[in-house]
């Protein structure tokens, strides 16, 4: 027999609580559930009872409202056309970067803050810098008519360019950083294996490094797609936000503030932060066929 | 792959920045031969397999394979197999896909590599787990996985490093003697790093000794274990008795060393004066206790500190001017015994002392640590 038998006192009820993990180290989640329940759940909960309770009709008619008209209906698929490519292309870029940077050389720290550099920047310079080098008179134009490789200038601001670019300029540091961290967390030993074994760089990466890394980038693409997905300030500044780049989040506004429709505007966020988790779990159910485990070490 | 008969080191020299990690190796491979690499941490003796698989571009120097030379060439056209310390097995593939992964390199026929996979499997007795991760698995088996991975392809070199340090005691023994197996049963030739000089001895054909980047002694074990080149040499083949001292008469291979009071009779490994400074070495095993005879070399000491070793005993013990002795007899000692003790000649090693003689590592002295 093992364990407490009859007549032999329990353990003390603390190291009982200690063992299924409850300890005063607990009361260090406090400040986090606090901003969780206060500045996510709270708010939250509040805008999904608000947005069944429409100015007038019934508990779904604002929903009804949203997707029988084409032009906020069109929001969806304007803001999926920029924000999936946009996060495609900041995953795509950082990987061969990060790729050629996870070693240890001279100069990296220089390398990783140029590349870092646009995260301080903020939207509202990003856009200014845009307009001016990509903008009808800016340098890049410029250049292109001087060398008369165009005979007018190229519209590339004010349109789905200028908030593509700006999307990339600004989310690539975000993806670059996340694939460095994990592209560092794969033993380089495995590499060196593979190089041994017979394989060239190119395979090297495709069979090792590649499927080891990909549930990183899956991660990766889900947390740019987020940010790109919430564009708000430079669809207004180097977007059309009245035409091709009226975006999601900006139907939620001119609802909340210009139409000052609070339920109405309620249903559309909540439309958003549907469409938002739809192709965040296609994302992770494709992760979690690859392998997820360690990949240091001993393998 | 393509099989040689002779690979040659020739002057292969790497530094790290301003650091010599390894100064000019000179060595030859025959096919089929056993080489350990045997030194201390530090010593370059993973650099030189790095610098042989072509994971390390080499400062110095050239390797050939017969008349190719192949130092130029990146490490997956060199066709060597091996095995890593942490064994780097592939974690996303099953046992079975790490050890055909150097034949689907070669791209051979689907059928073949099929056969020749589970030929391996069946040689490191793995056919229960093909199917696993290599997490899954315990140790020694990664370990199997990764010899399997390496040999699979039949590469003209194997090279090992370390393979067996993160194992336990009673895996490392098994594991030494299928190393051994697997070499003889596959006619491999195998370069093997260690710092285990048991292993080594136990293992290898031929040892090279490396210390601070250069080559210290090349031989075979028996020449290594009984004759050491020098005295760093004897530290690292367990000559624990390292001794300074002062030789008095020397005599063809003879000599007569004082060291702390004591006049000891010994074999002379490289020139020495009369008035040179020496290092005098000695293997625990070698200090006999109260032996009938032998009165050459005889000490009076007090046991200090016992260590049962099961069928041995392994003992410090002082002498009465001082000298600290490590020994291992059979005879039931303890702390506080007065014991003689004497060496034959024979098994007493005099080097010449060196400029790097680094006083802490030597007894010389009342108070000294070994």
């Amino acid at each position: 027999m093992s364990g407490a038998g009859p007549g032999r006192p329990l353990a003390h009820w603390q190291h009982r609580l200690a063992e299924r993990g409850v300890d005063r180290q607990l009361w260090l989640l406090v400040p986090a559930l606090v901003f969780v329940i206060a500045l996510f759940l709270y708010p939250f909960f509040y805008g999904l009872t608000l947005s069944f309770q429409p100015t007038t009709g019934g508990p779904f008619s604002d929903y009804a409202r949203f997707f029988s008209d084409s032009y906020e209906r069109g929001t969806i698929w304007i803001t999926l056309r920029i924000a999936l490519p946009a996060a495609l292309l900041n995953v795509l870029a950082a990987v061969p970067i990060a790729y050629r940077m996870r070693g240890r050389f001279r100069g990296k720290r220089l390398v990783t803050t140029l590349l870092v550099v646009p995260i301080t920047l903020g939207t509202v310079l990003t856009a200014q810098g845009l307009l001016n080098f990509l903008g009808p008179t800016g340098w890049f134009n410029r250049i292109l008519l001087a060398t008369h490789l165009v005979d007018e200038p190229v519209r590339l601001t004010h349109n789905y360019w200028g908030v593509f670019f700006s999307l990339v300029i600004t989310g690539f540091p975000f993806a670059f950083l996340l694939v460095l961290s994990y592209l560092s967390g794969i033993d380089p030993t495995l590499e060196r294996a593979a190089a041994t074994l017979g394989a060239d760089w190119r395979r090297r990466f495709t069979r090792i490094t590649l499927p080891l890394l990909m549930p990183g980038l899956a991660t990766t693409f889900c947390l740019t797609f987020v940010l790109a997905f919430s564009v708000f300030p430079s669809a207004v500044l180097v977007g059309n936000p009245a035409g091709e780049t009226r975006v999601i989040s900006l139907a939620a506004y001119q609802a909340a503030y210009e139409q000052y429709d609070y339920p109405y505007a309620s249903a559309i966020a909540m439309i958003m932060g549907f469409v938002e988790l739809v192709i965040i779990a296609v994302v992770l159910a494709a992760r979690s066929r690859f392998y997820t485990g360690s990949s240091g070490g001993k393998g | 792959m393509s099989a040689f008969t002779q690979l040659r080191l020739d002057g292969v020299s790497r530094r790290f920045g301003g650091q010599a990690a390894l100064t000019e190796l000179d060595l030859t491979i025959e096919a089929g031969e056993f080489i350990a690499l045997l030194g201390p941490s530090g010593c370059g003796k993973s650099t030189a397999l790095n610098c042989l698989a072509g994971l390390l571009p080499l400062t110095q120097g050239s390797i050939w394979q017969d008349e190719r030379r192949i130092d130029t060439l990146p490490p997956e056209r060199r066709g060597f197999g091996m095995v890593f310390q942490s064994y780097a097995l592939f974690p996303h593939l099953t046992v079975r896909a790490n050890i055909a992964f150097g034949l689907r390199m070669r791209r051979l026929p689907k059928e073949e590599t099929r056969r020749r996979t589970a030929e391996a499997v069946r040689l490191v007795r793995l056919e229960d787990h093909v199917d696993k991760l290599p997490g899954q698995l315990s140790g020694g088996q990664q370990q199997r996985v990764a010899i399997a991975r390496a040999v699979v392809f039949e590469p003209s070199l194997v090279l090992m490093d370390e393979p067996l340090s993160n194992l336990d005691a009673k895996l490392r023994l098994e594991m030494r003697t299928e190393i051994r197996r697997l070499h003889q049963s596959l006619g491999l030739t195998t370069v093997y790093v260690t710092h285990d000089q048991e292993e080594a001895l136990s293992l290898a054909d031929r040892l090279v000794v490396l210390r601070e980047g250069r080559v210290q002694q090349i031989g075979s074990p028996r020449e290594l274990h009984t004759r050491p080149a020098n005295w760093h040499v004897a530290d690292f083949m367990g000559y624990r008795n390292l001794w300074r001292g002062r030789v008095e008469q020397s005599e063809g291979a003879r000599a007569t060393v004082e060291s702390s009071g004591h006049r000891l009779l010994g074999e002379v490994v490289g020139g020495l004066q009369p008035g040179a400074e020496a290092v005098v070495a000695v293997r625990p095993e070698d200090i006999r206790v109260d032996g009938p005879g032998e009165t050459r070399n005889a000490m009076s000491a007090t046991v200090e500190v016992v260590e049962y070793q099961g069928r041995e005993l392994a003992a410090e013990a002082r002498t009465d001017t001082g000298l600290l002795l490590h020994l291992r007899t059979e005879q039931r000692i303890a702390p506080g015994d007065q014991v003689k003790l004497a060496v034959d000649p024979q098994r007493l090693l005099v080097y010449p002392a060196d400029a790097s003689t680094q006083p802490d590592r030597l007894a010389d002295a009342p108070g000294a640590t070994r």
